[in-house]
């Protein structure tokens, strides 16, 4: 058993969400509104080594098996990453992150002059373009990082 | 036109465009056939930021089509003042009119208020987003004196908080149009009307002169550069004065050049210029009425359908 299995280990049902990047995990976390008030049981390893990325971090959730459409928004900021689906310490499903067409109130616009920052009932939305997202209300750009506008 | 509001110049085709402006063109030759086209019909006029013209041309449009309006009045006098929500207030007045017209100081306040409200929205600008219906008389101005294909426009000011410059833009790209920007670089395009023009393919080029394209243009429509948008005073004269044109500049100029302003000036075009046959605004700014009244008579069809 490697030194990095070691620091993280295995859960028995659940979700192991593999290859984020170095640095991304908590903002998973945060994207996937798992706070710990929910009493799931979460491990988070991070800057494990990794072959691929150099260094990665490992986010693994038990009991609870998290759909594509709820992980797909990771992609904006950890397009590598890999979602395994837990059962009996057996992975049963590999999944890669597709890109979602469209992110609903994951982030906060950075125009501050947005309708979605006044104090308005409605959720932020952004579309997802090649190298970013706009939002869907006042038409802002956002390519450079992503995860320094999650608001959740 | 087959829309349910007029939020963004983005979501009209060519198509659009040319309906609106052929009706347009057929309300301003025989008005009097539009005068009770929508007896009945009430228009909520919202201003949450101050305006003359826009207000007052949809106010008269609509009347010309025997359409009452309602006027939300100042702001500061309305419940606004007291908290409300844009959210609230526009499903509130839906109950009292058959279409909105909305101008409200956040970006993106009209596509919120569109997804509140079953009734046509127009957007009368929002922030430093958007002003489709400015954008569709200018578009008729354009058509009425040089046609809207082979056009070379130079656009000149505030290109980066110019709400009629972005939707004019992006409206531009349906046209076989060569479009020069001309402003001091901290007001260039914003990243949003670039990724527009960027989308479609659009001839665009940029410049810190106005002297360099000039003589090419066809049309050049002037913007107002803003005081608030400078730290400084004395940075705000020396800039705004190099954007600036007069009678002598124009001399440079082809002898058909139409210039253009969304209007109100102050002092980037000089009054001589209004002798000149080259000054188009005022005649622009009327267009708003049959423009508008196209837009609303096309709106207002629509929800009778």
């Amino acid at each position: 058993m490697s030194e990095h299995e070691l620091r993280v280990s295995k859960i028995r049902n659940g979700t192991v969400i593999d290859h984020v990047q170095g640095g991304q995990a908590l903002n998973v976390l945060a994207i996937l509104g798992i706070d710990g008030s929910e009493g799931l049981s979460v491990s988070v390893g991070m800057n494990v080594p990794s072959d691929r990325l150099g260094r990665k971090d490992i986010v693994k959730v038990e009991g609870r098996e998290l759909s594509p459409s709820e992980v797909d928004v990771l992609s904006l900021i950890a397009p590598e990453a890999t979602i395994n689906i837990v059962r009996a310490f057996d992975v049963v499903e590999k999944n890669r992150v597709t890109r979602p067409e469209r992110v609903v109130g994951v982030l906060s616009c950075p125009n501050r002059n947005c309708i979605t920052n006044a104090e308005e009932p409605v959720d932020t939305r952004f579309t997802v373009i090649a190298d970013g997202v706009r939002c869907e209300y006042c038409s802002t750009v956002v390519r450079a990082d992503i995860a320094a506008h999650i608001d959740v | 036109m087959r829309q349910d509001h007029l939020i963004t110049a983005t979501q009209l085709s060519r198509g659009d465009i040319e309906a609106v402006l052929d009706r347009a063109r057929a309300i301003a030759a025989d008005p009097t056939a539009y005068a009770d086209r929508h007896a009945g019909t009430v228009l909520a006029l919202c201003f949450f930021e101050p305006s003359t013209r826009t207000r007052m041309s949809f106010d008269a449009a609509a009347k010309r089509l025997g359409i009452d309006t309602i006027d939300m009045g100042d702001v500061s006098a309305s419940s606004v003042s007291k908290g409300e929500s844009l959210a609230d207030t526009v499903r509130v007045i839906e109950g009292y009119s058959d279409a909105l017209v909305l101008r409200h100081p956040s970006e993106g306040a009209a596509q919120m208020a569109a997804e509140f409200v079953d009734v046509p929205v127009v957007n009368a600008g929002d922030g430093a987003g958007q002003h489709p219906s400015q954008t569709l008389l200018d578009l008729y101005t354009i058509q009425e004196t040089h046609g809207l294909d082979d056009l070379t426009i130079g656009v000149m000011g505030d290109l980066k908080y110019g709400r009629t410059v972005h939707s004019l833009a992006t409206a531009l790209t349906n046209f076989d149009a060569r479009q020069h920007f001309i402003s001091p670089e901290s007001l260039g395009l914003p990243r949003s009307v670039r990724f527009d023009l960027h989308e479609t393919g659009a001839q665009i080029r940029e410049h810190d002169d106005l002297g360099a394209v000039l003589p090419e243009l066809d049309v050049l429509y002037v913007t107002r550069i803003q005081k608030e948008r400078f730290p400084d005073e004395n940075e705000y004269h020396r800039v705004a004065g190099e954007y600036q044109i007069d009678a002598s500049v124009l001399e440079a100029a082809a002898d058909d050049l139409t210039v253009m302003h969304p209007l109100p000036r102050v002092d980037e075009i000089a009054p001589d210029v209004d002798d000149t046959d080259h000054a188009r605004y005022f005649e622009q700014a009327h267009n708003g009425i049959p423009v508008r009244m196209a837009l609303l008579d096309s709106l207002l069809e629509s929800t009778h359908e």
